[in-house]
């Protein structure tokens, strides 16, 4: 496959971005969308390793940067937007599953970093999504330390609990949501993990403290409010659904209420 | 200097040890605590784990990671589960149970106390989890789930569909967070480790590259964890991800520590096969998968050859010219057979001609019998979303036709050397989890590295660690100032300059794929002393060649991804000749390491005990110099040393 790309690229968190557009050619529609950005960053090291371009004037921008490390759609790093989508043109994927095959030969593909206000980009595709680590550390655990702990089989849990719970806690934490959001919200993260750990008896305890404590940091962080438009749901590469952001809500009001 | 090779495990009875050891050695008070500082790289499991550990403790904590967030950690891929000595299910388990597959299913190369401490507090693990609020997978009743894994005739794998990684590492990093947020941890991301310093023979800090601005920084503590992980991406090609290295241990290595048995490198039997050149990494598919899903490749050389130019499809060929060949060759262990054997397995097969796709390189797994048993939900229950995954890489619905598999680098056994504290051979540096060597042998088991992690993080360091902190809490903070720190921090600078200044002609990733197919083709699944001499000279003549023409892009003031993988090659351009030479001296097929010249007649691992029954350790002697090999004996004085065996 031949393929042009408009890409992102943005020296530094304070330089002006602009995109910028490259040709890639014999492209195995068996590629990952990763490989394929791998394949034109060779091109663009060539071209800057090459004394003779160079002489010549040929001003090589670099590698593009991008986030990125499993390539198994696990680990969450992965980042792009393509075509106006998170992850790309397809359901349920992060962008390292994304296959070659999902485009044309001849297309023309747009690929720019998350924008939202939550994650100031650092490089080219790459942001920087501390405010995340910085959530979960307001209260996106159960206080219990190393040891001194009940037997595991001592707090049965109802099996469709625990797979309800399972569904939150398949979060990856790559962003989509928040970059999908007209608002920037990161409400359907904050509430896939405050849903998760609600479920279980373990998360319960403190079930209203942590959803009051981890919504007032994604405010404090300048993430949007939620408008229920569900896009975050639809681009969520781990399907996780609105209904995690209805317990949210269940729970930040009793949290309110005992106020 | 082989007395420096003290493994101080613990007199007395194997059954007594760890609780004899841990009431003998020495505590610090809570006040002293606070005076301590300790430095952790990496926050996988045993990172994260030991992290939040040390700091719940009162341990003043700093934790390194290179990725934007300690929760991506390369054992957030981890699918398939964690080994446990519950007996839940009464199927006769035990903690001896365990202790003694763990021991057979690493060929009898790991030590004994060490692993029989993993499987006693194997179970505390999954009590401390389930309190953390990891959902693992329940039964109707509400208690928990277990499933079989490889070398194991009982279920004692806990799980979190195929996500069970992923789920242990958010319950550490959870518990990390928390001690973040208490202030007993700071956190340092896109941090990476580029240079340990010592002071008077001590580790007492380290030299870190910031990626997001390429400063150079100084950070001092009292001890020193590592925590990196392996280095199965010398490979290039394997299920690690992308950004995992060996640096952070190597860089100690240098720096005095001894690496043990480096040619022990586990190949996953069960992996999405290559698809080509432009092919970046390999998918691991869950030995769980092995449960319910049966290998096969076609008895008839017909089949392969129209199933190579896809006039017939798999589920076409009839039961009988199905040969189910672990079932054939395995008969107690069937399809849960070892990894290293059944990896071995496939490419006996693959080598007769029977590969069933283009390339030769692949077998199948097949689910037909067990969605016919069980039904479609059923399967989709417990596998739904590895079968996603594997269609989306492949564009084949496993539900209708068999997955197609091939054995691939996943884990290395080898790693630094550390004595029963999980103390290196440098005072105050430690090593956990898969970057140390002490638990799995020659090959590790399924669901055993999620287990020995978590061991090291939450069980056994936070322990040991506190007898040498001991005598270290009178002890000055250390200063980042001292002429030890300025030497390794120039010496880290001008690595990085020599590097940014070569401006050759060749891409970092294209001498790094060269390495690869070097390491494969002579140090991969099996080895001779003819290829592994020639592969020795392969690499020493690549890392000459990098040195000399590589082409680092950017600077060093910058986010330069290109940089960051140019210095991590250049080490696994060194620990290659490494593995190199230790699978060289190695002259016996044990575990993962298959030597061509020591097998039985029909293909199996043949051990010589009289003459390898010890850890390699090796130590660092310069640049281009031999390193030299030390010995630590291995004694079994609990478990009767057989031949392994598979099959009845």
């Amino acid at each position: 496959m031949d393929l042009t790309l408009k890409v992102w690229r943005q020296k530094n968190a304070k330089a002006e971005g602009k995109f910028e557009t490259y040709q890639v050619k014999n492209i195995s529609p068996d590629s990952s969308f990763l490989e394929m950005l791998d394949i034109l960053n060779e091109q663009l090291i060539a071209e800057g390793a090459d004394p003779v371009a160079v002489e010549k004037g040929c001003k090589s921008s670099g590698p593009v940067s991008f986030d990125h490390d499993c390539r198994e759609g696990i680990c969450g790093a992965c980042s792009l937007y393509i075509n106006g989508r998170a992850h790309g043109p397809d359901d349920e994927v992060t962008t390292c599953q994304l296959h070659m095959r999902k485009f044309k030969d001849g297309d023309t593909i747009t690929i720019e970093p998350w924008r939202s206000k939550g994650f100031p980009v650092i490089k080219d595709l790459v942001v920087d999504r501390q405010a995340f680590d910085k959530i979960l550390q307001a209260g996106g655990y159960v206080s219990v330390g190393t040891g001194g702990v009940p037997d595991g089989n001592a707090i049965p849990i109802p099996y469709e609990k625990a797979e309800e719970s399972m569904d939150g806690a398949a979060c990856i934490g790559c962003g989509a949501c928040v970059a999908t959001c007209k608002n920037g919200s990161a409400m359907l993260f904050v509430s896939a993990r405050v849903s998760s750990l609600a479920l279980l008896p373990q998360g319960k305890v403190e079930a209203a403290k942590r959803a009051k404590a981890m919504v007032a940091k994604m405010d404090e962080l300048g993430f949007g409010a939620c408008t229920n438009t569900r896009a975050c749901e639809m681009e969520c590469p781990k399907h996780i659904t609105v209904s995690h952001i209805a317990r949210l809500n269940r729970e930040f009001l009793c949290a309110k209420f005992q106020d | 200097m082989a007395e420096k090779l003290i493994s101080k495990i613990p007199e007395g009875p194997l059954s007594e040890k760890w609780t004899k050891h841990k009431s003998q050695i020495r505590v610090v008070s809570p006040g002293n605590k606070r005076k301590l500082e300790v430095i952790v790289i990496g926050t996988g499991l045993g990172g994260a784990s030991a992290a939040a550990s040390l700091g719940e403790l009162g341990y003043n904590v700093k934790v390194f990671c290179i990725s934007d967030s300690p929760r991506r950690a390369h054992s957030i891929a981890a699918q398939g589960g964690i080994n446990a000595a519950k007996n839940y299910h009464n199927d006769n388990d035990s903690i001896y149970r365990l202790f003694y597959d763990t021991i057979k299913g690493g060929d009898y190369r790991s030590r004994e106390a060490n692993v029989y401490r993993l499987a006693e507090v194997s179970n505390n693990i999954i009590d401390q989890c389930v309190a953390q609020g990891v959902p693992f997978a329940r039964e109707y009743g509400g208690l928990l789930a277990n499933r079989s894994f490889g070398g194991a005739q009982v279920s004692r794998t806990f799980y979190a569909r195929g996500q069970t990684g992923q789920q242990l590492l958010l319950g550490a990093y959870a518990a990390l967070n928390r001690q973040i947020k208490a202030g007993t941890v700071k956190s340092y991301p896109r941090h990476e480790m580029l240079e340990l310093v010592l002071i008077n023979g001590e580790a007492k800090g380290i030299i870190a590259r910031n990626l997001v601005t390429g400063e150079i920084e100084r950070f001092g503590a009292h001890a020193v964890v590592i925590a990196t992980g392996g280095y199965g991406n010398a490979y290039f090609l394997s299920t690690n991800a992308m950004n995992s290295n060996g640096s952070a241990a190597w860089q100690c290595y240098k720096k005095g520590a001894f690496f043990a048995n480096p040619c022990f490198a586990q190949i996953h039997p069960t992996c999405i096969p290559v698809h080509g050149e432009q092919q970046s990494k390999l998918t691991l598919m869950s030995e769980s998968l092995r449960n319910d899903g049966r290998i096969w490749v076609p008895k008839k050389m017909e089949d392969v050859a129209k199933l190579r130019k896809h006039q017939i499809k798999p589920s076409q060929i009839a039961e009988e010219d199905r040969d189910y060949y672990l079932e054939r060759r395995y008969p107690a262990f069937g399809n849960l057979v070892p990894r290293d054997v059944a990896s071995r397995a496939a490419k006996e097969r693959c080598d007769a001609g029977f590969g069933v796709n283009e390339t030769g390189l692949a077998v199948f797994l097949d689910f037909k019998t067990a969605i016919e048993r069980l039904g479609k939900d059923v399967i989709k229950a417990r596998y739904g979303n590895l079968f996603q995954m594997y269609e989306k890489i492949t564009d084949t619905n496993p539900y209708e036709e068999p997955m197609m598999i091939y054995p691939a680098i996943h884990y290395t056994m080898g790693g630094i050397w550390v004595d029963y504290n999980l103390m290196t051979t440098i005072p105050g540096l430690y090593a956990i989890g898969e970057a140390n060597f002490s638990d799995h042998g020659g090959n590790r088991l399924g669901a055993s590295a999620l287990m020995q992690g978590l061991a090291d993080g939450y069980f056994i360091l936070p322990y040991t660690i506190g007898d040498y902190l001991a005598s270290k809490f009178k002890e000055p903070k250390t200063d980042i100032n001292a002429p030890e720190f300025a030497e390794a921090e120039k010496a880290v600078k001008n690595k990085i300059s020599k590097l940014l200044g070569i401006k050759g002609k060749e891409s970092v990733d294209s001498i790094h794929k060269r390495l690869g197919h070097i390491m494969w083709e002579h140090v991969g699944m099996a080895r001779n002393e003819a290829g592994l001499k020639e592969g020795i000279k392969l690499i020493q003549e690549l890392r000459k060649e990098f040195w000399e023409n590589v082409y680092v892009a950017g600077e060093n003031g910058e986010f330069n991804q290109e940089l960051e993988k140019a210095l991590r090659l250049a080490d696994f351009l060194e620990i290659g000749e490494l593995m190199a030479r230790d699978a060289l001296n190695r002259n016996e097929s044990c575990g993962g390491h298959f030597r061509e010249e020591m097998q039985t007649e029909d293909g199996e691992t043949k051990r010589d005990d009289e003459n390898y029954m010890y850890v390699a350790a090796w130590e660092y002697k310069g640049d281009n110099v031999e390193p030299e090999l030390h010995k630590e004996p291995l004694n079994y004085e609990n478990i009767k040393i057989v031949t392994r065996n598979y099959k009845d």
